[in-house]
């Protein structure tokens, strides 16, 4: 288990509660607990939805799974009207290699976890909720079967809630090791029992989901993110980040620095000072070379590009993306090209293989890089690659292709260089391709 | 849904909102490519190469799973997409194995057609391909994995078309897999099995070959075949199969069935055995020469000129001696209607005897008894796909009738269709069913006097009796209502169950039997009591004035050989049938006559005959057929097999033979002699090159004797329902006909008597009557479904 950090440049709302023990029921009540369900139901039965919803539109909430999409907007969309029952799914599929945020939640503060379920559910009209955790976190799920069991257990959860003369249940379910299914409608399969393969959409979740219902799936810490924001108000949240961009983020920082860990900064906040000033700056003194910014799927920063605001849109204008919050510092120790490789090895052991251009694309990506790196690369698979890449990149079923694409075009335009030098350089002792390895090769 | 317009490539057009991109384009004449896409299967959006640029929308689109909207501006071909596609294929062809020049699927290859538009021709990867062996899945089904370019139709056609799920995925990634139901570690044999209906439609579905057919694959290349489209022999729905035919060196060979241009009734379907089945032809056992039984009781080849003149001076000698009404004749019902019609009217008219009748597999006496004087109420196979209800009672068309099974599917799957079944046994095409009632044991008469309001009825019908009253009321409700029934009902139950249906006024029916012609050979009037197209004696008919048939009833099967065992019968025509099995007749019946046999083999009828003749199949001759459902369809000659002649050639020589008046047998030429010597391959459905010469320099034409079409003209003109259109037929396509009785001029009759004669086979999948003995795939099936019965039982056993 990771130690907890902390800077004072941090703004603690979703961690507030982090290191004081909230995964004990009577702690968590005691530090506001539950409080925000109440005072949702306390707006009464007519009013309750439209002004948790727009609270969450005030705030300016973006989904913090990565794709940025506003979280108030997402819960208007669920038909008020439905024959099939709705959901919430909380997805806690965390896999995005350097992402360790919701892990964070899940152990610190899992009935906020709980508590942003049943804030959904009350927004959208639905009686179940659905808290899915990756098939990693099996040890997580032992914390948050507990927290469900405690809330049932006081009453929190179940028939009637907190007086309102409403169910709502809460089911918590672990994956089975699949990158892919933290994709919304691969998790809906998974949770299904079926293939975690992505859903073609249209039809999304909001109006056929989980079971054919209607569905609202927010990500772990965008859930746990409404308790807070419906006790503090949403202009309040909104106010704490940037420009369309509310309120505040864990950011997993990691990598060559000082003081690795999971911090929780206002959106906007400046990424170099975040490696710089909060995570303590490049470990041992050593020269920054790249950082991801964002979990692995996301284009490479080199060190002169950082000096940047972590926000969507800000990552956005600088080329990458914000994704995950999963920082990833290198140093000038890193091979980009063995970087690379093991950037592209996840993605092609998680393809889902349901499309050709990620299926394919993912597995000749990697068999090139695998020869460069073993020493019997030529300058041409650097063009083969990018010519891959680009051609994967908008044209997959699911957005997993350009999570492999977007990265290993990053890494071969940026540091083509390395990459011929690499190619060029003093590997003599390993062996290059043999005729025979060619024979039946296309 | 209200139409919109949009524009592709510049051309505006017009499609009901909704409508897929790709097959509003299909059918502006737009081709998107696709391998994932199928028509009525479920959308998979995997193969990305229907990829096609929207206005407003930041990515390219795939097409398939892109639905129409008003104003929509669309290109299908830029270089962007030309691209993307290229890069897709050269993807594929990464691990594809190109080994095109062995496979079975090279020159019918989806992905080569794609690769020859696209020019994915250059390859930029160094390392090995992934490979895994081939797998043998069962007799009729082969995997090539690395040929697989996982477009999934497979796994779909299999779930979703066939109700069978027996493929799906394993693994991920680039390691997905294709894989059978019955995994290695399961099988006895450590290899990977398929425990399905082996209908093969998911090689028909493979768009590449990665799927191949145990009876076709490494045997020839598809340009080395002539493809023939014709009727499947094997059961009463009609499928068209395509078969690829080849030379050899006594005529030529059927190499191939499958569905190859979809065009047929069928639309996607084929069977097992309208796909593999076809191999009887060249059974060991084919009869390919003429045998004649000595005094010594041997039969022994002899000339055909000997065994004609045989066979038709003793039928000659009988008829003078004995009399025309001593003489039985039987025909089958996989004849062509020509065949039958010829049949009957030579036993009628040259023979002089109404002792005629067929194998009955449905009782269409009643049939159209019970329907005469309604129009419109008989349904086209056609229906099956696209009515809003069905009611199937009885009947098990899974395992009879598969291409009806198929479409209820369909019709359920794709229109939301309500299908009632009722019937004894559980059969499968429950699961699609609304409601499934399950009748008592032989409670389909009850059952149809309940629905036709006799509440007393209900004990007997079914024992749950709030699920009875709830069906019938849900029956009831229906308006438009598509009412199948099995060949279990008969007679007067039969005929209860369509005066109820007749109370539905948008309600149709059809009458399930078993093969090919069964429906065609009742129609044709291979019956005792009645001419063609259900006419009864006495009826004010052209038919009955111009055939001067004896007017009494003759025998029917049954009364025939009751009749031979008390020496009564003289000589017994027996022509494509094998009624000594069919009805377990006592072969020491037919001590006493004299038999003669048109058979492709040595079947107990004619282990009987006094002179065998061995005939082509209907895979070697041209006609028509009519399925169970009264659609009529074009048979074509495929497949040739030196020394044996078409039914319809051997009835006009003993004719012939006889003494009687060609001419007026088979109206093939006005005032001309019958050219008995030759056939100029008339009848073999090949153009008569003298004829086409006469017509084109304004002569009559003089068609040959043996020529079917010679006699199409007669029944089209005489038989009532059959005025069909010739171009129509001649173009391959199906018409519906309603051969329905005139009406108010009969009385169904003889119920019990008539019960016997119908005599459904009740084939399973795998077996087609006598025929289906002779077909090695269909043994080959059958063995292989015991076995792994076998091993799946010790398999339970041993755990």
């Amino acid at each position: 288990m990771p130690t907890l950090v902390s800077h004072p440049d941090e703004v603690k709302v979703i961690s507030r509660r982090f290191g004081q023990g909230a995964a004990d029921i009577d702690k968590y009540v005691e530090l506001d607990g539950y409080k925000a369900v109440q005072k949702a139901i306390a707006e009464g039965p007519e009013k309750m939805s439209g002004w948790i919803i727009d609270t969450m539109k005030a705030s300016g909430l973006r989904g913090r799974g990565g794709a940025g999409f506003p979280t108030g907007l997402k819960w208007s969309f669920v038909p008020k009207q439905s024959e099939k029952p709705k959901y919430v799914l909380v997805n806690g599929d965390e896999s995005e290699p350097g992402t360790c945020k919701d892990h964070v939640i899940f152990l610190e503060d899992p009935h906020a976890v709980i508590e942003g379920t049943m804030i959904a559910g009350l927004a959208i009209g639905a009686k179940t909720g659905f808290i899915y955790l990756r098939g990693e976190y099996r040890y997580l799920l032992k914390i948050m079967e507990k927290a469900v069991a405690d809330a049932y257990a006081k009453g929190f959860l179940g028939k009637n809630i907190f007086g309102s003369g409403l169910d709502f249940d809460v089911i918590t379910q672990s994956g089975a090791g699949a990158y892919e299914v933290g994709e919304e409608s691969a998790l809906m399969e998974s949770l299904e029992g079926k293939r975690g393969v992505p859903r073609i959409k249209p039809p999304f979740p909001a109006v056929v989901g989980l079971y054919g219902g209607p569905t609202v799936i927010n990500n772990a810490e965008t859930i746990a993110s409404a308790p807070h924001i419906l006790l503090m108000g949403g202009e309040a949240y909104a106010k704490i980040g940037s420009e369309r961009n509310g309120g505040t983020r864990l950011f997993g920082i990691s990598g060559h620095v000082e003081r690795p860990g999971v911090y929780e900064l206002p959106m906007g906040y400046n990424l170099k000072k975040a490696i710089y000033e909060v995570a303590g700056g490049v470990k041992d003194g050593k020269k920054l070379k790249a950082v991801v910014p964002g979990g692995s799927s996301c284009p490479v920063l080199t060190a002169d590009e950082i000096d940047v605001g972590l926000d969507f849109d800000q990552m956005g204008k600088a080329g990458t993306m914000l994704g995950s919050g999963g920082i990833v510092v290198l140093d000038e120790t890193v091979s980009i090209v063995e970087f690379a490789l093991r950037t592209i090895n996840f993605y092609q052991h998680e393809s889902c293989g349901w499309c050709i251009p990620c299926r394919e694309g993912t597995d000749w990506i990697k068999k090139t890089l695998t020869r460069v790196h073993a020493g019997g690369g030529a300058n041409k698979d650097i063009d083969n690659v990018q010519y891959l890449a680009e051609n994967m990149l908008g044209r997959t079923f699911c957005p997993l292709g350009d999570a492999a694409a977007m990265p290993t075009l990053g890494f071969v335009k940026k540091f083509r260089k390395e990459f011929e030098e690499y190619i060029a350089g003093k590997r003599v002792d390993t062996p290059l391709i043999t005729v025979q390895d060619l024979v039946g090769a296309h | 849904m209200p139409d919109v317009n949009f524009i592709v490539d510049g051309k505006q057009l017009t499609a009901p909102a909704g409508t897929l991109l790709i097959d509003a384009c299909k059918s502006a004449g737009i081709e998107i490519p696709a391998f994932c896409y199928y028509p009525g299967l479920s959308l998979q959006a995997a193969c990305r190469m229907c990829v096609v640029r929207v206005e407003k929308m930041p990515k390219l689109q795939t097409a398939c799973t892109t639905p129409v909207t008003e104003g929509m501006v669309v290109q299908t071909e830029t270089p962007e997409i030309a691209q993307a596609r290229k890069a897709t294929l050269q993807l594929l062809l990464g691990n594809h194995p190109l080994d095109c020049p062995v496979c079975d699927a090279g020159g019918e290859c989806e992905l080569q057609d794609m690769t020859f538009k696209y020019g994915a021709a250059d390859s930029f990867y160094a390392e090995p391909k992934n490979h895994r062996e081939e797998q043998k899945w069962s007799p009729v089904v082969y995997f090539d994995r690395p040929r697989c370019i996982l477009c999934y139709r497979c796994v779909r056609m299999c779930g979703e078309g066939m109700d069978v799920f027996a493929l799906g995925i394993q693994n991920r990634g680039s390691s997905s897999i294709i894989a059978p139901n019955v995994p290695a570690q399961m099988s006895p044999d450590q290899l990977a099995h398929v425990d399905c209906e082996q209908c093969g439609m998911c090689i028909d579905a493979c768009p590449v070959g990665a799927l191949t057919s145990g009876t076709y694959r490494y045997k020839t290349r598809p340009w080395e075949m002539n493809h023939v489209a014709t009727i499947c022999t094997h059961c009463g729905d009609g499928c068209k199969t395509t078969l690829g035919v080849r030379s050899t060196s006594d005529g030529s060979e059927i190499v191939r069935g499958d569905n190859r241009d979809k065009s047929g009734i069928n639309g996607d379907f084929l069977c097992n055995k309208g796909r593999y089945a076809f191999d009887f032809a060249n059974h060991g056992e084919r009869i390919t020469q003429p045998l004649v039984r000595h005094a010594d009781g041997t039969l022994k080849p002899v000339s055909w000129e000997v065994a004609l003149e045989h066979a038709g001076s003793r039928l000659r000698e009988l008829r003078d001696s004995r009399g025309g009404s001593s003489i039985g004749v039987i025909g089958g019902n996989r004849l062509t209607n020509e065949e039958a019609y010829l049949l009957q009217k030579f036993a009628r008219t040259v023979i002089g005897t109404n002792n005629i009748d067929h194998h009955r597999t449905a009782d269409y006496v009643t049939f159209a008894q019970a329907l005469s004087g309604t129009k419109g109420r008989t349904a086209s196979q056609h229906d099956t796909a696209s009515f809003p209800a069905v009611l199937l009672v009885g009947g098990d068309p899974t395992n009879q009738n598969p291409l009806t099974a198929w479409n209820l599917r369909s019709d359920v799957r794709l229109n939301k269709a309500r299908v009632y079944v009722a019937n004894t046994e559980t059969i499968k095409l429950r699961r699609q069913a609304k409601a499934f009632l399950q009748l008592a044991p032989y409670g389909y008469g009850a059952f149809a006097n309940y629905l036709a309001g006799d509440a007393a009825a209900a004990s007997s019908a079914a024992a749950d009796a709030n699920a009875l009253s709830a069906f019938r009321d849900a029956v009831k409700a229906e308006e438009k209502l598509l009412i199948l029934i099995g060949s279990e009902l008969r007679g007067a139950e039969l005929k209860k169950l369509i005066e109820f249906g007749l109370t539905i006024p948008g309600a149709k029916f059809a009458l399930l039997s078993d093969y090919v012609n069964s429906r065609g050979a009742a129609d044709m009037g291979l019956l005792p009591d009645m001419l063609p197209g259900y006419v009864p004696f006495g009826a004010k008919h052209p038919l009955a004035s111009e055939y001067a048939a004896p007017a009494a009833p003759g025998l029917d099967m049954l009364g025939i050989f009751d009749a031979a065992a008390e020496g009564e019968l003289s000589a017994l025509y027996v022509v494509g049938a094998n009624p000594i099995a069919r009805y377990a007749v006592d072969p020491a019946a037919l001590k006493d006559t004299f038999v003669v046999v048109q058979e492709m083999f040595l079947t107990e009828t004619a282990a009987l005959a006094d002179v065998i003749l061995p005939a082509a199949n209907l895979y070697e001759k041209s006609g028509s057929v009519t399925n169970s459902y009264g659609d009529l369809q074009q048979v074509a000659k495929a497949a040739d097999r030196a020394g044996v002649r078409s039914d319809f050639e051997m009835i006009v020589r003993i004719a012939d033979k006889m003494g009687a008046e060609v001419p007026k047998l088979v109206p093939f030429g006005k005032g001309l002699r019958a050219d008995m010597g030759q056939s100029r391959g008339a009848h073999s459905g090949e153009a008569d090159r003298h004829a086409v010469w006469l017509t084109a320099n304004n002569l009559e034409p003089r068609l040959s004797p043996f020529d079917p079409f010679a006699i199409l003209d007669e029944i089209q003109r005489l038989v009532p329902g059959y005025s069909l259109l010739r171009l129509q037929l001649l173009s391959g396509n199906d018409q519906h006909l309603e051969p329905a009785a005139p009406s108010g001029l009969v009385q169904i009759t003889g119920q019990s008597a008539r019960r016997d004669l119908v005599l459904p086979a009740h084939d399973s999948l795998f077996t087609s009557g006598t025929l289906g003995r002779y077909s090695a795939m269909l043994n080959d099936l059958q063995q292989n479904e015991a076995q792994r019965a076998a091993a799946s039982s010790a398999h339970t056993a041993a755990d």
